[in-house]
């Protein structure tokens, strides 16, 4: 048998470290690796000795003390004799509140505006260039602080509507009241519900809601089957059977029927002492935020969509009419899979940057996790370190699962190159 | 391991500015000036003119302070904090003194560690509402909309209060003063609560101050005073008897202009143990002799400063009250100097 | 012969377009009531402008100028108007603009601020514009101690030092290298630079300033920052020390060196996932506890040393961004040609990615631009924490509006003015790389 000797293996020595490039990025990996550790170990010893020099330590416990200050915004139960981390997680759920339904809206005001400022209006694209330009260069918190404004000084007072000369009165057929302390709207009530189930005895969840959206849920999934199967007979047999009925009362119905069996009505807002009662209350604060934040990440979210939609090249559009395509299919077969590819990533960092600046709420004093956890409560805890630490983890943890959950989207419609 | 060695090299090439000792009067004397805390704004508290100049009742604390230690009211120099930033910067030694209307709490003084200097102002929490709602009792509150400044210690006692009563309230929290009357004046809120001085104060310089009331409850102890860190027995000694030098020199009668006068002629031994020209009272806690003499030369005696700033006759108007002297019925009792 | 033509001898005197397809009414026609949905669209705008100005013009009119006080201002305008007229209160802004603009900086010293702003703008003049000469940009390697010396003031020579440890540094790595190699020489370089700053500066600053003893500005603490100035000097600092961080996090993201990476991505992810405002919390309350016992930076220096690790993190993405747009075969060339890593990025890849990426980083700058506004959330005077101090001065009490309007209006005059010069620039490098 033959055996191929091959080149002499050198020895090792120490000078290959540096020299030979198949060990250098090791050594070097390693010499970050440790200079990373000293840093870290070196922060850590100055935390340490200033802490004992404060007479401090770094403990968790302050979170099981009662909160004793009142939220007046809470999506779960909570008063002022519940604990720091009750208070935290109910100002985490305002946070996520404002930010969901800020991106919502952005997206809604961004994809109008974006479209409209390619629009063929003279006047309308030049105000939605206006809007943007506005919007994009002047600070968020400035806005913030401007919403409010606006709202409480122009809104009626609760007072106003009282009396026989009143002087404002309820819009729409008297179901919504907008004061200057926020905006009533009717709430759903179920006059014989399931009443609420509770969750290891931390959070209420109402199985109205749960058993709703079971019901649409379910179906949703029959109507589907019963497209596919009528998909299935046109492949057979060549004509479509109509539906469309039969689906779309399996989805309406149902939940009717429930909502009907549960005795569902609204509860209108109503004048009671000071304020109004009954009904959602959409106080100033939430709305400031939630209007500044979104009319502002709305105007990067027009230049986003605008940019996309024009980054698809005139060929497309003119390809798909020679195919047939009337405009409306063109759009949303052709030009807006394609745009959507571009709109994506850039969206996905404004929806992240909403949530972030979502931390501005305490300009207004709208009780997000910043200004309870990271405002009222270190401040009277006097615990800088902990709440500081827990805040910026509250932010880390959304931040990476909103990313993580939208690359995963992204990834989904991101072209398959060859 | 070179870790010490690193360690003191990056701590001496990074980031050398300055040490904070236990001889906070060495130090102080070193840079020339004190580090004052006070409020971001207040109306007659703090708040900087169109020069930039700091004026108002606490900030004459800390000229007071500043003459005791320099003999010159200019030697003091203001770090505007919010209620959020005041304790932390206090313990890190970045102010020496903070004069920024703090409650003094048994928790403040135990667990955040600071001593307090004694109380320049005894307030309590009030509630202050519009005339046109018909309210007369703080206990006809419930359902109320109140405006709160978080980062005090009035949300706490509005909880309590609101909690002991029984009754419901939508609380509005806000930052500063300034936001507070916004919101008040345009009935966003119903009632806005702080403590009396400040309803007073935003009472007065509202545009129709007879359209609203101060509700005659007050719901908590609120004496407010100057504060330095845990740690400095000769700071604190310092610090708290400028501030009863200030107290006894209304008591006694000096003011800003006849203390020089009463510096060269007078027969009550204790006003000349306070003026220095008596015993070595200034050298005990390493002062000048004529320490005092120049603290009141500089701000005027308690009474004036009060008068000068938040008194009857400015704008923000408030009376004596709790904080007369004793012998005029009121609280204000300095320890003899003696 | 006939003499009837069935041709036209003369033209037909020419008329002119129906008048709904020319001028005014055409282009009406054509770009506001092409439609219903147009006309509909249109009718709305107008009156959205109609009602705006309707709203706001009397107020901004309606004003007064000279008042010193917001009750002597209502009275001005109640009578100049009449009874019942709310009109703005500008005087607020002539007594306090200098203010709002300056901070507390000493008055006779204003020049200086204004200085450092226009030779700003020399010193970038080089980077930033092409058609100027190269030599400018020793000029812009100079001005950010420059910029240092002219807005804290003290000894010019305190300053001076510092590059100089550099100049020192660098002589000893090329010294050190040419002799033993280029890994000796960083660790030689960095080591002599810091014996130099620890050791030699201080004295050596001394004795110049014995020499020559003019070049010293009144010394200004940070402390008297504040208004725009405020905002421009966090802003500026911000980007400009972020920069270097920057492109070594985004390297370093790139690398293919797994514990590198992995703590590049860990920084940048962190720092990218958490508020501006939770770092200035870090700022105003945890940073002293971090740094070693004793330290004590004024807050501003600490809120700048955030805003850089911020600012770095998105600076990182914006040039892996431009490295990312790079064709492969830049890299490629650069590894043929036998460069080693260093030299590769330093000459053939980061002047093009950078390039690349100078819009990027003006965007990024105008993002931290209006984001130092949040400074006032930590108490600092920057003009919307100002714009509460004033507030809080009894002549100014309840005055809402016209801080605001003025604030707004300046961060957008300048952030306006940078984004349009960004948008030119992209257009501009976008041509250049067309073949």
């Amino acid at each position: 048998m033959l055996t191929n000797p091959g080149p002499q293996k050198p020895g090792f020595r120490l000078s290959m470290l540096i020299n030979d490039s198949r060990y250098r990025s090791m050594t070097i990996q390693v010499v970050a690796l440790m200079g990373f550790m000293l840093l870290i170990a070196w922060l850590i010893n100055n935390t340490i000795q200033n802490l004992n020099a404060l007479g401090k330590d770094v403990d968790f416990s302050f979170l099981g003390q009662p909160a004793s200050y009142d939220i007046n915004q809470r999506l779960i139960e909570y008063t002022s004799r519940s604990t720091h981390l009750r208070a935290s997680v109910v100002g985490l759920l305002n946070t996520l509140l404002v930010a969901t339904m800020g991106c919502v809206l952005a997206t809604v005001i961004g994809v109008l505006v974006g479209v409209l400022r390619l629009s063929k209006n003279w006047l309308v694209a030049r105000l939605m260039t206006v809007f943007v330009e506005m919007f994009r260069n002047v600070p968020v918190l400035l806005w913030i602080v401007f919403f409010m404004v606006i709202l409480i000084e122009t809104l009626p007072r609760p007072r106003d509507f009282r009396g026989e000369d009143a002087t404002a009165t309820m819009s729409l057929w008297d179901s919504v009241a907008l004061t200057n302390r926020g905006i009533y709207v009717p709430e759903p009530l179920f006059s014989n519900g399931f009443g609420d189930l509770s969750i290891f005895g931390l959070f209420d969840v109402s199985l109205d809601l749960f058993a709703l959206l079971a019901v649409l849920g379910i179906g949703i999934f029959i109507a589907r089957k019963v497209r596919q199967r009528a998909l299935a007979i046109q492949a057979a047999t060549g004509t479509l059977p109509t539906t469309w009925y039969i689906r779309l009362s399996l989805i309406v119905v149902p939940p009717v029927a429930l909502l009907t069996y549960l005795g569902f009505h609204l509860g209108y807002p109503e004048l009671k002492g000071f304020n109004f009662s009954g009904g959602i209350h959409m106080r100033n604060s939430l709305i400031a935020l939630w209007l500044a934040l979104s009319f502002y990440t709305a105007a990067f979210i027009a230049e986003i969509v605008r940019a996309g939609i024009t980054s698809v090249s005139k060929g497309q559009t003119e390809a798909a009419y020679s195919l047939g395509l009337r405009p409306g299919l063109t759009m949303s077969l052709v030009i807006l899979p394609q745009a959507l590819r571009v709109i994506i990533p850039p969206l996905i960092s404004q929806f992240l940057n909403l949530t972030k600046n979502s931390s501005l709420a305490i300009a207004v004093g709208y009780m997000d996790v910043t200004g309870t956890l990271g405002g009222i409560t270190l401040n009277q805890t006097g615990r800088e370190l902990e709440t500081i630490l827990l805040l910026m983890l509250c932010y880390l943890f959304i931040s990476l699962s909103v990313s993580a959950v939208l690359n995963w989207y992204n990834n989904r419609v991101k072209l398959v190159e060859r | 391991m070179n870790y010490r060695r690193l360690m003191a090299v990056a701590a001496v090439a990074g980031l050398v500015s300055g040490v904070a000792g236990a001889a906070t009067l060495d130090d102080v004397k070193a840079k020339g000036f004190v580090q004052c805390g006070v409020n971001t704004g207040l109306v007659g508290f703090a708040a900087p003119d169109a020069d930039g100049n700091w004026t108002g009742f606490d900030v004459d604390y800390c000229r007071a302070l500043a003459a005791a230690v320099f003999g010159d009211a200019e030697a003091v120099k203001f770090t505007p904090l919010t209620g959020k930033t005041r304790f932390t910067a206090l313990a890190a030694g970045e102010i020496d003194v903070l004069s920024r209307n703090t409650t003094w709490t048994y928790s403040r003084d135990v667990d955040l560690k600071f001593t307090f200097l004694g109380i320049n102002y005894y307030d309590g929490q009030g509630f202050m509402t519009h005339r046109s709602l018909g309210v007369d009792s703080a206990l006809d509150l419930d359902g109320a909309t109140i405006c709160i400044q978080t980062g005090t210690t009035t949300e706490l006692n509005l909880a309590d209060f609101f909690r002991a009563n029984n009754m419901s309230y939508e609380p509005v929290p806000i930052e500063t003063n300034a936001e507070a009357r916004e919101l008040f004046f345009a009935e966003a809120c119903d009632v806005y609560t702080t403590d009396r001085s400040g309803l007073a104060a935003t009472r007065a310089t509202s545009e129709d101050p007879d359209s609203l009331v101060v509700l005659p409850e007050v719901v908590s102890k609120e004496p407010l005073g100057p504060l330095v860190a845990h740690g400095d027995d000769q700071w604190a000694d310092i610090a708290r008897w400028v501030l009863n030098a200030l107290i006894i020199a209304e008591e006694k009668g000096l003011t800003a202009a006849n203390v020089d006068s009463m510096m060269a002629n007078t027969n009550d031994p204790e006003v000349a143990r306070l003026l220095g020209t008596e015993g070595e009272y200034g050298a005990m806690v390493g002062l000048s002799s004529d320490w005092a003499a120049n603290a009141i030369r500089a701000t005027g005696n308690y009474g004036e400063i009060f008068d000068r700033h938040i008194g009857p006759d400015t704008a923000i108007g408030l009376s004596r009250g709790l904080n007369a002297l004793y012998t005029d019925g009121g609280l204000l009792y300095s320890p003899p100097f003696r | 012969m006939n003499s009837v033509s069935y041709v036209r001898t003369e033209m037909a005197s020419v008329r002119p377009a129906p008048k709904m397809y020319v001028g005014l009414v055409a282009w009406a026609r054509e770009n506001l009531f092409g439609g219903w949905l147009n006309s509909v669209l249109t009718i709305l705008s107008i009156l959205a402008i109609a009602f705006f100005l309707v709203e706001s013009v009397p107020w901004v009119f309606q004003s007064s100028w000279t008042a010193t006080s917001l009750r002597g201002c209502r009275e001005a305008i109640a009578a100049t108007y009449g009874e019942g007229v709310s009109g703005a209160c500008w005087a607020v802004i002539r007594e306090r603009y200098l203010q709002l603009l300056y901070g507390f900086f000493p008055s006779d010293s204003y020049w200086r601020p204004n200085l450092t702003l226009i030779l700003l703008f020399v010193a970038l003049a080089p980077i930033l514009f092409t058609r100027f000469p190269r030599k400018m940009l020793w000029f812009s390697a100079a001005y950010p101690f420059l910029g240092v010396w002219l807005l804290w003031g003290g000894s010019l020579w305190d300053i001076a030092v510092i590059p100089l440890g550099l100049a020192v540094g660098c002589a000893a790595f090329f010294a050190i290298a040419r002799a033993f190699g280029s890994l000796p020489g960083i660790i030689g370089a960095v080591l002599i630079t810091l014996l130099f700053w620890i050791f030699l500066a201080g004295p050596l600053a001394g004795i110049l300033q014995g020499i020559i003893p003019f070049l010293h500005l009144e010394s200004v603490e940070s402390a008297k920052f504040g208004g725009f100035m405020l905002s421009t000097t966090i802003g500026v600092t911000g980007i400009a020390c972020s920069l270097p961080i920057g492109i070594l996090l985004a390297l370093g993201r790139q690398s293919d060196l797994l514990i590198v990476k992995s703590i590049c991505v860990g920084f940048i992810e962190f720092i990218r996932g958490v508020p501006l405002i939770t770092l200035l919390f870090v700022a105003s309350t945890l940073l002293n506890i971090f740094l070693p016992p004793g330290t004590n930076f004024d807050l501003i220096l600490r809120v700048i040393i955030m805003v850089t690790l911020f600012a770095s993190a998105y600076i990182a993405e914006v040039v892996r961004g431009g490295l990312a747009s790079l064709p492969k075969g830049q890299y490629e060339a650069a590894d043929a040609l036998g460069l080693d890593y260093w030299k590769s990025m330093r000459l053939i890849i980061l002047p093009q990615a950078l390039k690349v990426s100078i819009p990027g980083i003006v965007s990024t700058f105008i993002g931290l631009f209006k984001d130092t506004t949040l400074v006032s959330i930590i108490g600092l005077l920057d003009p919307l924490g100002l714009s509460n101090a004033i507030r809080a001065d009894g002549n100014w009490n309840g005055i809402v509006w016209e801080l605001y309007v003025f604030v707004a209006v300046i961060f957008f005059v300048f952030c306006f003015a940078m984004s349009r010069y960004s948008m030119y620039l992209e257009r501009k490098l976008e041509t250049g790389h067309d073949r």
